[in-house]
């Protein structure tokens, strides 16, 4: 029969060999092989110690973000939450009042926002529909709880630490954020 | 007084027991871990890391995870039996251990004390009586069971000792024609004046080998716990510590086995190229013991090793072998090396 590719391989079934049939050899064989994997480089990483780095695309949980004097950037203008493809987002507004000047960058803030974690899809499309750069995916990720509730993150669990109370915290949850000067 | 007992006799026995059973068991419990370890090496994985410094504690917290599980006694096993099968497979490991030179003596407050429990006549005679019963203990657990699935485990047990047990017996009377003697001490000093007895006997010695893994029932012969078959062979039904005697007596009998080994065919505790005489005798029993523990860890890398090499036999290649193959060639390994005695006049 003609082969239909060139790829063909005829299988060998002639009769075993004396050194084939004696077996040991064969068992020599393979046990040098597994021998020199000792040797090899292991692909595991030492998870919680060792971490791999993140593409700068990454998109992890997501993070409200503050300026540079620490007011919230959000101005509960709702395109995230009618971007959202999943409806993980609701928040509601208020006006700012005189003496929170520093509190809330413009004069209208949520003063409420929430985001359901379990709902959420991580797409990223609310950081793009934001025009206040007030949303953004950070690198953190593996949220885990003991209580479904407890993923409707708030604004205490999403706010950017304060830079000027806590730069050190802030610089660390701002990571290495790539893109973004500000958008004013 | 017509009986006088030798009191520090007594307590010297009695403290070596303490010492071997629990450092049989110690090495036991660490051989698990190394099984884990050389398994993930092999495999290049990493192997436990996380209790203690390169998870050394991880046997402690198996031990202490055993203790902890349910005990379950099924309802329609004989509770008896049920119990003695575990009971029966470690005393058994546990007591072999009894005639094996671990090193040649130590002098302390004016004694000399041989670091050997009982040194019998028939030692090795003892050793195989000891590792035949061991079976007992598989096979009345697995009968107590009451499950399908246990019982194959405990016949499989059964016949595969039966198998290989000749086979290595045939194997190691030749053994024994070389050396004259069943007692193993007598052997190590035979091998420590002379020359290790693989060289006189390399075909022997890989017969006794392949039963050793026979009767320990590791793999490549790990039939009576074949888990994808058998569910959890001849221990399907055990929980908690009883599960936990059962493979804790499969690593003191591969440790035992290693020891056996070591001494029947690489010197025991006897140290290549050092000459023993020309160290105090607590040094010389130091460095014997060393050479014994060396020698015994390469065997159980060994061990681990072919495991994590060689797929377990089918169930007729397995008789095949033990039958067709091992016994013949023993039988003709005797003649051989009967003849060859004969004819140099050795």
């Amino acid at each position: 029969m003609q082969a239909l590719t060139n790829r063909v391989k005829a299988v060998d079934r002639k009769p075993m060999s004396l050194l084939e049939r004696m077996y040991l050899p064969g068992i020599i064989k393979g046990m040098m092989i597994t021998f020199s994997h000792i040797f090899k480089k292991k692909p595991t990483i030492n998870y919680p110690e060792q971490k791999r780095p993140f593409s700068p695309v990454f998109r992890g949980l997501q993070i409200l973000n503050r300026d540079e004097e620490g007011r919230e950037n959000c101005t509960a203008c709702g395109l995230c939450a009618v971007a959202c493809p999943a409806e993980a987002i609701t928040m509601e507004a208020a006006e700012r009042q005189a003496g929170e000047e520093h509190l809330y960058r413009e004069e209208k803030y949520a003063a409420k926002y929430e985001i359901n974690m379990l709902r959420c899809i991580f797409c990223g499309l609310c950081e793009e529909a934001c025009p206040k750069d007030a949303i953004y995916l950070s690198e953190t990720f593996t949220p885990a709880d003991y209580q479904r509730k407890q993923f409707i993150y708030d604004k205490n669990d999403l706010l950017i630490p304060h830079p000027k109370e806590n730069p050190e915290a802030y610089s660390k949850a701002l990571g290495n954020r790539p893109k973004k000067e500000s958008v004013n | 007084m017509f009986l006088t007992i030798d009191l520090a006799f007594i307590i010297e026995k009695l403290i070596l027991i303490v010492v071997v059973v629990s450092a049989s068991l110690v090495i036991a419990m660490y051989a698990t871990f190394a099984e884990r370890k050389v398994a993930a090496i092999l495999q290049d994985r990493r192997g436990p890391n996380r209790a203690g410094p390169f998870g050394l504690l991880q046997p402690l917290a198996d031990g202490i995870k055993l203790f902890f599980k349910e005990e379950i006694i099924p309802n329609f096993s004989s509770k008896a039996l049920f119990i003695l099968g575990p009971a029966l497979a470690m005393l058994t490991a546990v007591m072999t251990s009894a005639v094996i030179p671990w090193g040649d003596k130590v002098h302390f407050f004016g004694r000399d004390i041989s670091l050997q429990i009982a040194d019998i006549n028939i030692g090795i005679l003892y050793v195989f009586g000891v590792v035949s019963l061991g079976v007992y203990g598989i096979m009345i657990g697995s009968w107590a069971s009451n499950n399908k699935f246990s019982l194959l485990g405990g016949l499989r047990a059964a016949s595969q000792i039966i198998s290989y047990e000749l086979a290595m017996g045939i194997s190691l009377i030749a053994l024994l024609m070389i050396t004259g003697s069943l007692s193993l001490k007598e052997m190590v000093l035979q091998q420590q004046a002379g020359h290790w007895n693989i060289i006189y006997q390399p075909l022997g010695f890989l017969i006794f080998l392949i039963c050793a893994f026979a009767e320990c029932n590791r793999t490549p012969f790990d039939l009576p716990e074949a888990e994808n078959e058998l569910i959890g062979g001849y221990h399907t039904e055990y929980s908690s510590m009883k599960l936990g005697f059962y493979l804790f007596s499969e690593y003191i009998n591969m440790f035992i086995s290693s020891v056996i080994m070591a001494t029947l065919f690489f010197g025991g505790y006897d140290m290549p190229f050092v000459n023993e005489a020309s160290f105090s005798p607590n040094m010389a029993a130091l460095i014997g013991i060393a050479a014994l523990m060396g020698k015994v860890v390469m065997f159980l890398f060994f061990f681990m090793w072919v495991r994590w090499t060689i797929p377990r036999f089918r169930y007729d290649q397995l008789m095949h072998l033990g039958w067709r193959i091992l016994i013949p060639l023993a039988l003709f390994n005797m003649l051989a090396t009967g003849g060859v005695i004969l004819y140099f006049h050795k």
